[in-house]
């Protein structure tokens, strides 16, 4: 390892003799640049044809319409802004390139900075950095699996919905009713509301049906007779129904369940005036009435479908949530390369920031930063050139129903080309428009490459 | 380029004197080390402790969806339409290994394994000896613009695959190949050249000129000095190529979905073909995803210093 580590280790001046070589006279005892050739010659020959000749033809054949029979000019490219699905395409990875590469750079900074100093720090990076090995196809069928809709399958919704159950019990009775001849009818904002208006210190009753037993919350009780109250309205929300018969329709029977967690409203001239929930017993107390009759509502919130999470791979959220596998994907990256980077900041400069009296995120900030920026830029840019052809994270993790919403340029490009629509033009049209996009990222690349090696 | 320096930071800090911190080697030592980082001074501000639970939930939310993902593949179809992976923790009796045995019975899946070793084994080869030989010339044989064809190399580092696939598709179509795994291979070698040679130049542009001066001097042949002198000493850096090349071309699926045809296609096509179908084929997908990670996992825990090595070498430098 000494022999073979000391090259590595000092690069750069390695790299400096070679291009002294080059320009110096010390060729002499070199061998003639014919062999070059015969070493080169494999290679040359790859990239001539798999790149070289490629690019060119590609722009060429972006000239001619679907079948390359007719010269179109530029007609592709207009093509290209006007049909919506590469619009969208388009548009989406505009998003990606804004929100990726920003997102990974900082969580990537973040992690670099918190294990700076954490004993276990090698396992924590290799942990991170291990979606870097496996394929997109594998990251992708893994968030498919996490973005299930259905809380009961998909662990996102899983975590999110029993997070909302604990911070927020919400009970709901999507399937309660009223019995038809129920004091109770259809209000006009939705949920139900007693016929007869009531005022303070009247106890009402609001018997429902059709809540299946077994989802009945947990501790839920027997159903109690509302207690009168000065200065409130009080009643019972409770399952009208007596199990194995008997009973009377409207009455509290003593053996009726009561139904807990319902929102009731006391409303006038369209104003909610005072709202609570129903007790374990199915009783409330509508507190802080004035004076006059109210109408007693139960509010539609009670009568909606239970709260099912987050829809990760509906169309308006399925760009977002590929950005989070992506996160995922790329975070370890980031965070092993700016690690190296902070390694190598000479503390002096911490400490004479520090002596200068400077706060920690003043620090952070104006010194440890912009000593990391040559590091954050490469990392940054290197992430923008991945995002640009973002592909099979896309392609893997939309369904197909949604693939449009979620579409970005590379897997348009394969689409048109390839995957049913057969147009070689427009095809060609978008991977000439990918190349264009990563120019810069190449002048970049060649710009820095010339000046570590001047 | 510092890229050489990087795995250091991968927590596998050997090589002293690599960075130019001195501090950056003691990154796994405890308290009382000179350097007051800003890492330090944060853990010293929000208590070791707080920083230590955040890193383990971040770790968790790094493992787990694997976890998952190999959970759901030992569970029956039934299963996984009924209920999340984690019920299986509590009841275990759900495991079963009957994905993984319909898979292994499956032609079309078994197929589809050996396409894939025979597509990245002889891909990573060619690539690494191709390049090898590139790299050689750049970094100690003269001839006329060698800099502006390596500063082409370079520039090539970063065009998108796509640019080539129509133009390949068809010459593949004249040629009579399209759909074969030799035209799969060679697809991938055109790609992987220009990041091959750039990271073996690289290095072997760091070896010392006196060893070489010195092989001239005693007569070596030009390709023998190539062979018994920048190869060994290459060693680190091709393998760092070769790990890296060998999990870009396993991983790989959009060549493979535009190149390959259904007798040629690796795992990663095949399984993207029952994607349709994502909750149907559940086990299937589940127990295929796993397997095809299985190799890369192994490469990965086991070359774990070069593939970071690699990585990093293909930043944007």
């Amino acid at each position: 390892m000494a022999t073979t580590g000391d090259p590595a280790d000092a690069p750069e001046r390695g790299a400096g003799a070679a291009g002294a070589a080059a320009t110096g006279g010390s060729g002499r005892l070199g061998p003639p640049s014919w062999l070059a050739a015969v070493f080169l010659l494999p290679a040359l020959v790859f990239l001539g044809a798999y790149m070289v000749y490629p690019i060119v033809f590609s722009v060429y054949r972006s000239l001619w319409d679907a079948d390359g029979l007719v010269f179109v000019g530029l007609g592709n490219y207009a093509a290209m802004f006007a049909s919506e699905s590469t619009f969208i395409a388009l548009r989406n990875n505009v998003v990606w390139l804004v929100v990726a590469p920003t997102l990974v750079t900082v969580v990537g900074l973040l992690f670099a900075v918190l294990t700076e100093r954490i004993r276990w720090s090698t396992a924590f990076k290799i942990v991170v950095f291990m979606p870097m090995a496996i394929s997109f196809l594998a990251s992708g069928v893994i968030f498919r699996l996490v973005y299930e809709q259905d809380p009961d399958r998909g662990m996102a919704n899983a975590v999110i919905t029993s997070v909302r159950d604990t911070v927020a019990p919400a009970a709901s009775y999507p399937d309660a009713r009223p019995r038809p001849e129920s004091p109770l009818a259809e209000a006009d904002g939705g949920g139900l509301a007693l016929g007869e208006p009531a005022s303070a210190g009247d106890t009402v009753l609001l018997p429902l049906v059709g809540v299946p037993n077994d989802t009945l919350p947990d501790g839920t009780e027997k159903a109690a007779e509302p207690e009168a109250k000065d200065g409130a309205v009080t009643g019972t929300v409770w399952l009208d129904f007596t199990r194995g018969g008997g009973g009377t329709e409207g009455d509290l029977d003593g053996a009726e369940t009561g139904l807990p967690a319902m929102e009731v409203q006391a409303v006038r001239d369209g104003e909610v005036a005072a709202t609570t929930t129903t007790r374990a017993d199915g009783t409330f107390t509508l507190d802080g009435v004035g004076g006059g009759a109210y109408e007693i509502r139960l509010s539609a919130r009670n009568f909606t479908e239970p709260y099912n999470g987050v829809t990760w791979l509906g169309p308006a959220l399925i760009t977002p949530s590929i950005i989070g596998a992506y996160l995922w994907v790329w975070a370890g990256f980031a965070m092993v390369l700016i690690a190296a980077g902070l390694a190598a900041i000479p503390r002096e400069a911490l400490e004479a920031a520090r002596v200068d009296g400077g706060t920690e995120w003043q620090v952070f900030r104006r010194v440890t930063v912009p000593l990391l920026s040559p590091v954050l830029l490469v990392v940054f840019v290197t992430l923008m050139i991945y995002v640009l052809k973002i592909f099979d994270l896309v392609f893997i993790i939309a369904p197909g129903s949604v693939q449009s919403d979620a579409n970005v340029l590379a897997l348009e490009m394969w689409r048109v080309s390839f995957g049913g629509a057969n147009d070689q033009g427009l095809g060609s049209a978008l991977a000439v428009f990918l190349l264009l996009l990563v120019i810069p990222a190449m002048i970049f690349q060649i710009r820095r490459f010339r000046q570590e090696n001047s | 380029m510092s890229g050489d320096g990087v795995p250091e930071a991968a927590g596998q800090g050997t090589a002293p004197g690599t960075a130019p911190a001195p501090g950056a080697g003691g990154a796994g030592v405890g308290e009382g080390a000179p350097r007051r980082s800003v890492g330090s001074r944060i853990v010293g501000r929000l208590g070791s402790g707080a920083v230590q639970v955040v890193l383990v939930l971040l770790a968790l939310f790094w493992l787990v969806p694997t976890l998952g993902l190999f959970i759901a593949s030992l569970r029956s179809p039934q299963d996984n339409a009924a209920a999340g992976w984690w019920t299986a923790l509590a009841s275990p009796s759900q495991i079963t290994l009957e994905n993984y045995a319909n898979l292994l019975d499956n032609e079309a899946f078994t197929g589809s394994f050996w396409n894939t070793i025979l597509i990245t084994v002889p891909a990573t080869v060619i690539i690494v000896v191709i390049a090898a030989l590139a790299a050689y010339a750049f970094a100690w044989l003269e001839f006329p613009g060698r800099d502006w064809l390596f500063l082409g190399v370079v520039g090539l580092l970063v065009v998108p695959l796509q640019v080539a696939l129509v133009p390949i598709a068809q010459i593949y179509g004249a040629l009579g190949i399209f759909g074969n795994i030799v035209s799969v291979v060679l697809f991938h070698v055109g790609f992987g050249l220009p990041f091959a040679i750039f990271l073996l130049r690289n290095f072997f542009a760091a070896i010392p000129r006196d060893l070489l001066e010195a092989a001239r001097m005693d007569g070596g042949k030009e390709f023998t000095i190539f062979r018994r002198v920048i190869l060994p000493l290459g060693g680190p850096a091709i393998a760092s190529l070769a790990i890296f090349q060998f999990l870009w071309v396993w991983n790989d699926l959009l060549v493979a979905l535009v190149f390959a045809d259904q007798t040629s296609q690796p795992m990663t096509r095949a399984l993207q073909s029952e994607m349709r179908q994502f909750g149907a084929n559940i086990d299937v997908i589940s127990a295929g995803a796993f397997l095809s990670m299985i190799v890369p996992l192994i490469v990965f825990f086991a070359f774990q210093r070069y593939f970071v090595q690699g990585v990093m070498a293909g930043a944007v430098k």
